[in-house]
């Protein structure tokens, strides 16, 4: 890998493992809960991104995977049960179960179809989570406790759950990595670039583009059940159709070219909204004319912008 | 000899529009077999059917003495039945040797090694970069498929065709936007791939269709009016009249 992506891509996680240390030694607590909510959200658009990106499926759907993980702990916890080694493995399983079924009946359909048909699908979870208003519905469900797992990860220390958010970000890079550049992921960039062409080599397209979704629906879950933990709170909130639209936003104005993309795109767009509304309720206002000028004059996301002087100078 | 591909009364209407019409067929192997007709005869139609990209209306296709009418793409494909487009059709975002690779890779089948690296593995790599040799494509194996020429493409769908080994090869028109020395060229290599495998070849250039083809099949709108050797074909007079009378319509149309 050439070596100015490496760099940057250093400074970032760095910045990011500093964050910790620069709350407590400024004693802002809350900044553990502002870049904790940044990574959460940077493991949700990195799962997103393996069928959007890498896969060329626009999925509108992907706020129901973060919502299944969110409501695996929540509903558990309600039942009294906090153990993480249950709630999580449960959480993931159902999302994977729930991206089969998804997956297996929109896979089958392209484009403005497929858009449309994940984006019923969440709409359909979302509803279905807006009544059960057992556990909260749309005004939400505060947890009694976070997942525990045994005494190895105490989730309640801030800081514990910052570097565990964090850990996850990283093993989920290093998998998606390794995931684009084995054959499985040749595979699917492929389809991405000809579907017939695969077809004719004898590739069973859909069962490949299936797998796809299944693995970045039960990743993007795990973003959920970081979600209800660090909020300690679950809400039909997470499975609304913005929410999905946020994460597609964070994918392109990161970059979906590649795996680091999303990172960026979900860190600039959550710290742009933190600070901007500091100063207006109506700071989606000017997110509008930023989101144009990525897609205008950065079609690759600030992720590729960053790296065009790579790619300018000769190798 | 048992032919390796036998088509029956294979048929294709598009709304009232007859397309194929009852066609007959047969394959053996190690042979090249051409069709050839005016344009609109139905040649692209039929290859489609053959690769399961078209469902047929009526009629029967046997490959290998197995009935493959109701197999998809992909089942076809893995039998050993690889196409090259009238229109090329290659991942234009690869470079050539990953389209070669993703080609190679199609012959090893299941998924033991779906978490193995695959551009930088050599059982992988360097097949594909001995069949870009073969096709004439050697030292452009990192040039971007988008970034080739109208021919190298061409040639670089012939070796991911190849890749797969297949046992039935079609080709749709592959001298066509062709320069003479690259004509020349893809000639001899067609020539050489018969050994091990049938060749169903769609061709215009008529020098190129009588230097290559041990049968020749003429397909007038949708209906093989002729099939016999090449000198037999050339001797016709019934296909001289009609393959020129429909170029004429054409002309005047």
């Amino acid at each position: 890998m050439p070596r100015l992506r490496i760099v940057i891509i250093a400074a970032v996680l760095c910045a990011f493992a500093a964050v910790p240390i620069i709350a407590s030694a400024f004693t802002q607590p809350h900044y553990l809960t502002v870049f904790g909510r940044v990574l959460i959200f940077a493991i949700g658009a990195v799962s997103l991104n393996l069928v959007l990106g890498h896969g060329g499926l626009v999925s509108f759907g992907h706020a129901a995977f973060m919502g299944i993980g969110a409501y695996a702990v929540g509903i558990l916890n309600a039942y009294g049960i906090d153990d993480g080694w249950v709630q999580w493995p449960l959480g993931i399983t159902a999302a994977g179960v729930a991206g089969l079924a998804i997956g297996s009946i929109s896979v089958r359909l392209s484009g403005i179809y497929f858009i449309m048909i994940t984006l019923a699908f969440a709409q359909l979870l979302y509803f279905l989570a807006s009544g059960l208003t057992a556990f909260g519905g749309d005004d939400g469900m505060t947890l009694s406790s976070r997942s525990m797992f045994s005494s190895l990860i105490d989730l309640n220390n801030q800081v514990v759950i910052y570097y565990t958010i964090f850990a996850v970000l990283l093993l989920f890079l290093a998998l998606q990595h390794r995931l684009v550049n084995s054959r499985l992921g040749l595979v699917i960039a492929g389809i991405r670039s000809n579907e017939v062409r695969m077809q004719a080599l004898g590739y069973p397209t859909y069962r490949y583009k299936l797998i796809a979704f299944v693995i970045s629906a039960m990743m993007c879950s795990v973003s959920g059940l970081l979600l209800a933990n660090l909020t300690d709170f679950v809400t039909a909130q997470y499975l609304t159709w913005g929410r999905s639209g946020e994460l597609l936003i964070m994918v392109l104005l990161g970059g979906m070219a590649s795996t680091f993309g999303p990172v960026v795109g979900a860190t600039a767009l959550l710290l742009f909204e933190e600070v901007a509304s500091a100063y207006t309720d109506h700071w989606q206002l000017f997110l509008g004319p930023l989101l144009l000028l990525v897609v205008i004059y950065a079609q690759d996301g600030i992720w590729g912008w960053l790296l065009a002087y790579e790619k300018r100078r000769p190798r | 000899m048992k032919p390796i591909l036998c088509v029956r009364g294979l048929t294709k209407e598009f709304g009232g529009v007859v397309a194929n019409n009852a066609i007959d067929l047969e394959l053996v192997a190690g042979e090249i077999h051409a069709i050839i007709g005016p344009n609109g005869a139905g040649k692209t139609t039929l290859m489609a059917q053959l690769t399961g990209e078209v469902d047929p209306t009526a009629g029967t296709i046997e490959f290998d003495g197995r009935d493959i009418r109701k197999l998809s793409m992909h089942q076809r494909a893995a039998l050993g039945i690889a196409r090259c487009y009238q229109i090329t059709s290659v991942f234009m975002d690869f470079p050539s040797l990953d389209n070669v690779i993703v080609s190679v890779m199609a012959t090893q089948p299941g998924y033991r090694r779906w978490w193995k690296p695959a551009i930088s593995d050599p059982t992988l790599a360097k097949p594909a970069a001995l069949l870009l040799e073969r096709v004439g494509l050697g030292g452009r194996e990192r040039t971007v498929a988008a970034d080739l020429s109208h021919g190298e493409r061409r040639q670089l769908e012939l070796a991911m065709a190849l890749a797969t080994d297949p046992r039935l090869l079609l080709l749709d028109e592959p001298m066509a936007g062709m320069g003479p020395t690259e004509t020349k060229g893809l000639i001899q290599l067609i020539g050489e791939l018969r050994e091990n495998r049938s060749v169903l070849l769609i061709e215009h250039d008529m020098e190129a269709v009588f230097a290559l083809a041990q049968r020749i099949s003429v397909l007038v709108n949708g209906t093989v009016i002729a099939s016999g050797t090449p000198a037999a074909i050339a001797a016709d007079r019934r296909v001289q009249e009609a393959y020129l009378a429909a170029d004429e319509t054409r002309q005047h149309a």
